[in-house]
């Protein structure tokens, strides 16, 4: 198995982060969409949004991580895609990372411009930066639409992938879901 | 004798100058803060929650010898609601409690002043809340007055009001033991 990533494929680790990154986008969001619906008196009303600030502060860390990582690793080779897909895929993937980054930033300013923390877990806590009241509204509204947008490009970047894979036959999701083709079928590989 | 009539008519005239000079005009001192808008709610009936309105002016018209006559006109920006908690104070703000995109201020102008004795007196008025004009009665109480040790003279009073937020269109369900909510203001007024 390979940790770090080669030019045919995503190692372990990128591959971990794309997935459960996957898999906490699409969740929040829908947490997000359904926690503020509860009626007061919903057993879920505090629970919900505890659990969405705790869960939004760990991919706020994992984000860092992997941008270091991702610099710190090989490029994949993107030979097989036309100039302009090419260019979708590095706008929709830049744009994912900087709207990521800015809706765990305004989620983090809802929650703490009171002077409050945000207890993640219970495990530990981040602390405010900034007290300024009514920046939680404004903070809100960005939220909200950033939410939106990130949704709408992972849908596409979804779509992306899978056109892809079952229209172009390319290896574009093999890569990230099985990771790098073993070394006796691809000499160019790296040793494991 | 026609001098001392006219003498007679120039100090009638002199002396009702000086009364309505007397029904001063103050200015509610928000600059200094020595003013709030206040509120409570019950929470769950188990407690009361306490939240104010940090940003608001106001002016009244106040006569110690004829309090009947006395004016007051309060507006507030209802944005600034503060109930120590940012997440709280963003969803009071929002679209199903006071929606404060649509309306941004809210007004008290007072109709009529009853005084039931020197300190004490009722305060008919206009108050318009979440878009909605209702009359409401003040239960007003003069704190005290006087020179002021910075060679100013200064008047100050407390009112409580009970409203029903159906009442002004605030539809959110809080639970059946927070439908009511009770306003105090507290002004210090400066006089001009």
């Amino acid at each position: 198995m390979y940790v770090r990533d080669t030019s045919q494929g995503y190692g372990v680790v990128s591959r971990l982060f794309h997935w459960s990154m996957a898999i906490a986008i699409f969740a929040m969001f829908a947490l997000g969409v359904w926690m503020v619906t509860l009626d007061y008196y919903s057993p879920y009303y505090n629970a919900a949004p505890n659990f969405h600030r705790s869960l939004g502060i760990l991919p706020l860390i994992g984000l860092l991580v992997r941008w270091l990582w991702r610099a710190t690793n090989v490029k994949l080779s993107s030979d097989d895609l036309s100039p302009f897909e090419r260019k979708a895929a590095h706008a929709t993937h830049g744009g994912l990372y900087v709207l990521m980054l800015g809706l765990m930033i305004s989620g983090y300013l809802i929650s703490t411009p009171d002077g409050q923390p945000i207890d993640v877990f219970g495990w530990f806590e981040v602390p405010p930066i900034i007290k300024m009241p009514g920046l939680e509204s404004s903070a809100g509204y960005i939220h909200r639409i950033i939410a939106y947008v990130v949704i709408a490009l992972a849908v596409l970047h979804t779509l992306a992938a899978l056109k892809h894979h079952f229209v172009d036959k390319s290896q574009i999701l093999n890569r990230m879901w099985f990771g790098p083709p073993r070394p006796a079928i691809n000499p160019e590989g790296e040793s494991h | 004798m026609k001098i001392v009539m006219t003498a007679f008519a120039a100090a009638a005239f002199a002396s009702a100058l000086t009364t309505v000079a007397t029904a001063a005009d103050y200015v509610v001192d928000t600059k200094n803060a020595h003013a709030s808008v206040n509120f409570r709610i019950k929470h769950l009936g188990f407690s009361w929650l306490a939240g104010r309105f940090d940003k608001f002016s106001g002016t009244f018209s106040y006569d110690d010898k004829n309090p009947d006559a006395s004016k007051v006109k309060i507006e507030i920006d209802t944005t600034s609601v503060n109930s120590n908690h940012a997440e709280r104070d963003k969803h009071l703000r929002a679209a199903d409690l006071l929606d404060t995109d649509k309306f941004p201020t809210a007004t008290f102008e007072s109709t009529g002043v009853k005084s039931s004795s020197p300190e004490k007196a009722t305060i008919s008025g206009k108050l318009t809340l979440h878009g909605v004009t209702k009359d409401v009665v003040i239960e007003a109480q003069r704190v005290g007055g006087g020179k002021d040790p910075w060679g100013g003279y200064r008047d100050g009073f407390t009112g409580t009001t009970t409203l029903k937020l159906a009442d002004f269109g605030i539809s959110r369900d809080l639970g059946p033991f927070s439908k009511e909510v009770e306003l105090t203001l507290d002004v210090e007024g400066i006089k001009q």
